[in-house]
């Protein structure tokens, strides 16, 4: 057989990034800033909302993360990571101006050609709010291409809130209808941040306009159910529910298996996937 | 597509000629199963009447079971130089060719995966039809003859070779070999090819019913055999080993004491086993065995059809061989069949 050799960057050859900057945005996650290494500054890394990346640490392996910034803002990218793991602990240990491999952006990413115009409501779970950063800026920089703008947003305690000091200034904007809540304990944040799960939100969420209005979720596993049966209630079609997905991946290129859900990649075919997928494809949620 | 004669007189000439263009190797002995290895003598190189699966079918070749796909120091990660010889595999069955077929697809779909490309460009296949074994389903699984895939492929018609001629690497070797293969192909070819056709088309012993299975995957997904399955399997993944389109990888660095320099490998990973589908926070998405099988069966008898147009099981057999615990394509559609 004769084929066409993929260009450079090679498929699976990272290329390198410094950390620029960094700060905690919880006890166990953190934010991180990260620019190309000068050799690679010609590469196009151009990126949607809701697409990930692969990041490596030498000799501490490699895996997926959503990125957090907007392709709006060119030039930086930005990462909120958990310390769960053998690579996140390496990452939490590079200071500014260490390096770090990268590798995409992979991923469908959300259909912002389908969403302008239209309505949009974002539901972000934990840690969810990462990759939802990235289409709120998108979004915010772009808001004249857009409708209302409805964020909801549960965390599981006060201390757990990503970006909780933009998010309540947020709160005060005319550019969005912004709602917070944690599962349990607001205490110092009455006036901010409710009490309760984030489906709990929704009462918020009125005259709402089924045909021209899309629903963008991430959080936990457990939580995509139970929201969802709150979009469904303002009667929107099954693929105006976008949901974005986490799998184990160690390729991002549909080759390494472990991302599968019957015969589609999630790195491939998602991370994002409609409501529409979900009833016709076991596994999803 | 040519077809040329070897006559078996001139068989033992065969390995010469091949070698000319890479290492050579065939199904060799081991234990009472077969393993492909490299022929260094002529007399080594057999051609054998039946068909012949090697525990390890061809991908062996594609994808190494474990190799270095890079190396790295602090601040760079880098491709290592590496002399893949061209590989002649002689005497591969139409089923695995098939699976390279599936291979193929795979590997170029959405993004093209250059570690498989320059080894599948270095391959040479040389396939044979042979008697199917006992636990052949190729008949059933629509693989039993392969079309494309070969460079070249062998029937074997009592005194001589019946030589299809499958690509330009294939029509490289016979011109090569000009004294050995014989344009001049016996007026009664056909009559002895739909013989052998024939005879081969009886001789199969399991007579595994697939007509519908991807149907039956939907409709007994929540039935109770699976979970009865799952309290017998071992996760032991050899299943997928020996599964000749089975493809998932893991990935891992390898630092060196040093600290300072390392390697990332790529080896062969199992959706059996318990880790394949965990993710940050130890939530796991396939934590039972149950749910593990069913990702494989679906995979090879549904799923892979919605993403390529063909299952990808190819009747080869070696997971009814290979099991411990009787869990395979057989048994597995025998309880969807009730």
């Amino acid at each position: 057989m004769k084929y066409e050799y993929q260009k450079e960057p090679e498929l699976y050859t990272p290329i390198m990034m410094r950390i620029i900057s960094k700060r905690d945005l919880t006890s166990d996650v953190r934010f991180f800033q990260a620019v190309p290494k000068e050799e690679y500054k010609h590469l196009n890394l151009d990126y949607k909302p809701g697409q990930f990346m692969m990041l490596s640490v030498y000799g501490s392996g490699e895996a997926p993360f959503s990125i957090s910034s907007s392709p709006t803002r060119k030039g930086i990218f930005e990462f909120a990571i958990r310390k769960t793991g053998k690579l996140t602990n390496k990452i939490f240990e590079l200071k500014d101006g260490d390096q770090l491999g990268l590798r995409g952006p992979f991923g469908n990413g959300f259909p912002i050609e389908k969403m302008l115009g239209k309505d949009i409501i974002i539901v972000a779970g934990g840690l969810g709010a990462a990759p939802l950063r990235s289409l709120l800026l998108y979004i915010l920089d772009n808001r004249e291409l857009f409708g209302r703008l409805i964020y909801l947003y549960g965390a599981r305690n006060i201390d757990d809130m990503l970006y909780k000091p933009d998010f309540t200034e947020m709160l005060q904007s005319d550019q969005l209808e912004l709602h917070l809540t944690v599962d349990k304990g607001n205490e110092g944040y009455e006036n901010e941040i409710e009490e309760g799960l984030v489906t709990h939100l929704f009462k918020y969420v009125s005259d709402i306009d089924p045909k021209n209005t899309i629903a963008c979720v991430c959080g936990p596993p457990v939580m995509y159910k139970s929201v969802v049966k709150e979009i469904l209630k303002y009667k929107l079609e099954k693929d105006k529910i976008l949901l974005n997905l986490e799998r184990r991946m160690k390729c991002g290129t549909g080759k390494c298996g472990h991302c599968i859900i019957d015969y589609r990649y999630t790195c491939i075919d998602g991370p994002v996937f409609t409501y529409w997928d979900v009833i016709h494809m076991r596994e999803l949620i | 597509m040519r077809a040329l004669k070897l006559s078996k007189k001139d068989e033992i000439k065969l390995y010469d000629v091949l070698k000319e263009f890479g290492e050579v190797w065939a199904p060799v002995p081991k234990g009472s199963k077969y393993v492909y290895g490299k022929i260094e003598k002529k007399e080594d190189l057999v051609i054998h009447e039946e068909c012949i699966l090697p525990i390890i079918p061809v991908k062996k070749f594609l994808m190494p079971p474990d190799f270095t796909m890079l190396k790295f120091t602090p601040s760079k990660y880098s491709i290592p130089e590496e002399d893949i010889p061209t590989t002649v595999v002689v005497g591969v069955p139409a089923c695995d060719i098939h699976a390279v077929n599936i291979l193929d697809k795979f590997y170029t779909t959405d993004y093209v995966d250059n570690y498989y490309m320059k080894r599948r460009e270095r391959l040479i296949i040389i396939g044979k039809s042979g008697t199917p074994r006992e636990n052949c389903f190729c008949h059933k699984s629509n693989t039993s003859i392969v079309e494309e895939g070969y460079d070249l492929f062998f029937f074997d018609l009592g005194d001589y070779y019946l030589v299809w001629v499958g690509s330009e690497k294939g029509d490289d070797i016979v011109r090569k070999g000009a004294d050995i293969f014989s344009e001049e192909v016996p007026k009664d070819v056909s009559k002895k090819f739909v013989e052998f056709r024939r005879n081969r088309n009886k001789s199969y012993i399991n007579d595994v019913d697939l007509e519908g299975v991807t149907d039956l995957m939907e409709l007994m997904y929540d039935a109770p055999f699976w979970d009865e399955f799952g309290e017998k399997c071992l996760s032991c993944g050899q299943c997928t080993m020996v599964c000749p389109t089975c493809t998932c990888f893991n990935v891992i660095d390898d630092l060196a004491l040093s600290g300072e320099t390392g390697e990332r490998r790529r080896y062969w990973d199992s959706c059996m086993f318990k880790d394949y589908s965990l993710v940050a926070g130890q939530h796991n998405f396939r934590e039972s065995k149950a749910e593990r099988l069913k990702l494989w069966y679906t995979h090879k008898l549904k799923a892979f059809i919605g993403h390529f147009g063909s299952p990808s099981c190819v009747g080869c057999g070696r997971c009814i061989e290979t099991c411990p615990v009787d869990i395979n394509v057989v048994t597995v559609v025998e309880k969807m069949k009730g």
